[in-house]
């Protein structure tokens, strides 16, 4: 065992622990002898009236305590407890954990080994799949993404056709297996926005979606956005798989109110989908990339185009003619 | 000399009074948090949300409510068990006015979110050098006392008492030992596991002293006084005293079963919480037994159902502990409202009805009446009460086996069968429950603050006269 730093403080443990319990045992066989007599008092009074009777120790009492003291040497001969001496039933919680991991492995992997090897448009349309599927997404996604993976503020909603890193069914698999991050820099890429101009900017990527915005400040920011966000998010603001949102569609990570906008802008946005593969293995993430796949994605569900148009299928929201699809949810 | 010097009735009074004010405001803030859990809609502004109030409802309950019940009563046995008036009067009053600056101190900086992250001991480092201070000059009351005692014998209640003094200046100043930064922020002085083991030997001998050794002490005087009977058994007292004290400072690691710690160390947590089971009993059968012969009074006095009750559930919960640190009980039961229930069987059915019962005997003894203003009052108080605890713990019983089972459930394939947020939904109704029990109990802290106003209010503040030591010694 790698607790100690040298052998002394193995025997100081191992020295410490037996004398205080068998201390304990030779304490209390002192103080056994029958020499109290029961009803009377030791004569002290406190207080005008406190007295204290000479009972002896009660010997269920007595008992009770020797029945602890030779069940706690008993178990620190059987289990770890003194020092690095290991104990006969060679038991550590380290083995323990190996033990029921492995036994769960044996278990479980061929129920989910079936399905590892199928295509995941295929996974997705078969119930059994879409059943443990579920049960993974609400053990280990939905604290994020909603039990309905729907979403919430700065978490993906996972039900629409927007993917910000791309709707495959290998993308989706990526994503969960390796983990996400994104970041928008403030201000873009020009940091000598000032606060006027970011307000132009949002009145411009509200106009983009057809939300009302101030047609001026809008058109001052059209020629802004060229220079500050345009590398990321497109001349038209239709963004770009893995790189950055799409700003014309309907879909709002963190809010389309002006407010917002202008805290995304003024603050930029970090955010992470923490990476799952090592933890879950391939064979439970392939099942829940099936599960989210199946979720829909808009108008293009699997159940109905399953491995026929693959380009099509998933529903990236930077392919052409997509915001309409992302209007109709 | 005798014939014109009195006891030093002053700083029990506040202390006393100051009890019941600060039961109320704690047990005011559980019930706050309590309602929280039932309806999230409650955490308004960040101030008084839950995880600012949790702190400052177990620091009120433990340190305010329970420091100044073991304030006041320690006080007042250490003076008449010794026959003598309290050492240092002026590092008395000291205590007393140290103590609600800490207090008032905790119930400004917790809810602003100042806090070091340790449970128990959140405050800090300029209020635990407060503490520290007050402790020390307690300390200096305390056995000052005891060296002017004009008695051979120091009586047992100020074994307990001296012992949780002492204990606790060492427990503070360990597990306190933190580097500041600024005004209100200081990181710990230890790292990593051996953080958390300092934390929890801190943590469970915060238990067995504070609210266990300390309350003891209180029993062992008030319980004979109020029942008119000697204490059962000298040598009972002498050897659970001893194996309590010894044996408590072990069983802290049992608070951190399959965690990183390692093996070795929550084997010799497990064992030695075990081998407690026997030393807590003595304290119990100690007190109940010292009622042989005298049980008819229980049926017209409420005083003593107080302290008896109070026995009871000591007893009942220092069963549970032993039971909850075996490994594979704990297994079950770690992280679940259950733990939450067994603290409160000790913190409701021991610590505060022992000190309810202390505090009845002491105030019209203070205030120079014959009895509290209002038995009947004192009577509907414990039935109350009782009835409160018996909700909250069999709620938080249910509710926490009913978490352990639900987390562990796997299904065929081997995932979890109810994510976490079901077993939330599932213990509402158990929450709601323990709400009521909690309005109950905190009822009952609002009856028996009426019924001292009406005591105070009939009576004046009167400091009784020094007695001699008794001729048989």
């Amino acid at each position: 065992m790698s607790d100690f730093v040298s052998g002394f403080w193995n025997i100081y443990v191992v020295g410490l622990v037996l004398i205080s319990i068998i201390g304990c045992a030779v304490f209390l066989w002192s103080q056994s002898s029958a020499k109290h007599v029961a009803g009377q008092t030791t004569g002290h009074v406190w207080d005008e009236d406190l007295q204290e009777y000479s009972n002896p120790l009660p010997s269920w009492w007595r008992w009770m305590f020797y029945i602890t003291i030779f069940f706690a040497l008993f178990y620190l001969a059987m289990y770890p407890g003194l020092g690095t001496y290991e104990g006969q039933y060679k038991w550590s919680s380290v083995g323990q954990y190996k033990g029921e991991m492995q036994k769960a492995e044996e278990q479980y992997a061929p129920i989910f080994k079936k399905f590892q090897s199928q295509d995941i448009r295929a996974v997705a349309a078969n119930s059994e799949a879409k059943e443990m599927g579920q049960r993974l997404f609400l053990t280990y996604c939905a604290q994020c993404h909603g039990s309905d993976a729907k979403g919430a503020k700065g978490f993906p909603n996972l039900t629409d056709s927007d993917w910000l890193f791309g709707g495959q069914p290998e993308q989706i698999k990526e994503s969960i297996l390796k983990g996400r991050d994104a970041m928008m820099p403030a201000k873009g890429v020009k940091p000598d926005l000032n606060g006027d101009q970011i307000k132009d900017l949002a009145n411009y990527v509200r106009s983009m979606s057809g939300l009302a915005s101030d047609s001026i400040r809008a058109q001052r920011g059209k020629e802004l956005f060229g220079a500050a966000c345009a590398a990321c998010h497109g001349p038209e603001g239709k963004g770009m798989v893995g790189v950055a949102p799409n700003l014309s569609d309907k879909v709002w990570l963190y809010g389309s109110s002006e407010e917002v906008i202008i805290e995304t802008i003024t603050k930029g946005r970090t955010n992470r989908m923490p990476a799952f593969g090592e933890f879950l293995g391939d064979a439970k993430a392939h099942l829940l990339a099936a599960y989210v796949y199946g979720l829909g994605g808009g108008e293009k569900a699997p159940v109905a185009a399953p491995a026929a148009a693959p380009a099509e299928a998933a529903p990236a929201a930077a392919t052409a003619g997509e915001p309409a699809a992302a209007e109709k949810k | 000399m005798q014939s014109q010097a009195t006891y030093n009735y002053k700083v029990v009074r506040q202390f006393a009074v100051m009890t019941v004010i600060w039961g109320i405001v704690g047990m005011l803030v559980g019930v706050i948090i309590a309602a929280q859990l039932v309806w999230p809609e409650l955490n308004v502004v960040e101030f008084l949300s839950y995880g600012r109030l949790r702190p400052l409802h177990t620091n009120a309950v433990i340190f305010a409510f329970g420091g100044c019940a073991l304030f006041a009563t320690s006080y007042y046995a250490v003076q008449r068990t010794s026959h003598a008036p309290l050492f240092a009067p002026g590092l008395a009053a000291f205590t007393f006015w140290g103590w609600q600056l800490v207090i008032v101190l905790a119930a400004v900086s917790l809810p602003l979110g100042i806090t070091s992250g340790k449970e128990y001991a959140e405050l800090e480092w300029p209020v635990d050098i407060l503490i520290t201070l007050v402790w020390v000059s307690y300390a200096v009351v305390f056995f000052g006392t005891i060296v002017k005692r004009t008695v051979s014998h120091i009586y047992v209640a100020n074994w307990f008492f001296g012992g949780f003094i002492l204990t606790v200046a060492v427990l503070h100043l360990v597990n306190s030992a933190e580097i500041p930064v600024t005004l209100t922020k200081s990181y710990s002085a230890y790292a990593g596991v051996q953080d958390a083991m300092i934390q929890w030997w801190y943590g469970h001998n915060a238990v067995g002293f504070f609210l266990t050794a300390g309350f003891l002490g209180m029993m062992y005087y008030f319980v004979p006084k109020q029942a008119g009977r000697p204490v059962y058994s000298y040598r009972l007292s002498v050897v659970h005293f001893w194996a309590l004290i010894f044996t408590y400072m072990w069983a802290g690691p049992h608070h951190l079963h399959y965690t990183a710690l390692p093996d070795w160390t929550q084997s010799v947590g497990m064992i030695f919480s075990l081998i407690l089971l026997a030393p807590s009993w003595g304290g119990m059968i100690n007190g109940i037994m010292t009622l042989s012969g005298a049980w008819h009074k229980l049926r017209d006095d409420p005083i003593l159902k107080f302290m008896i009750t109070s026995l009871s559930f000591y007893g009942m919960s220092t069963f549970e502990g032993p039971m909850m640190s075996i490994k594979t009980v704990n297994a079950l039961s770690h992280y679940t409202d259950w733990t939450v229930g067994h603290v409160h069987s000790g913190a409701l059915g021991w610590v505060a009805m022992i000190s309810i019962g202390c505090i009845y005997y002491l105030l019209p003894r203070l205030f120079g009446k014959p009895e509290m203003a209002s038995k009947k009052l004192v009577e509907a108080h414990f039935w109350i009460a009782t009835i409160g605890i018996v909700l909250y713990i069999a709620s938080m019983w249910i509710a926490g086996v009913m978490q352990g089972l639900m987390w562990r459930a796997t299904n065929p394939d081997g995932t979890l069968t109810y994510s976490f947020v079901e077993s939330v939904k599932a213990t509402y109704p158990f929450w709601t429950i323990r709400l009521l029990g909690g309005v109950l109990f905190l009822t009952g802290m609002l009856i028996m603050a009426y019924n001292m106003f009406m005591t105070i209010a009939g009576g004046k503040a009167v400091n009784a006269p020094v007695l001699q030591p008794a001729a048989a010694h």
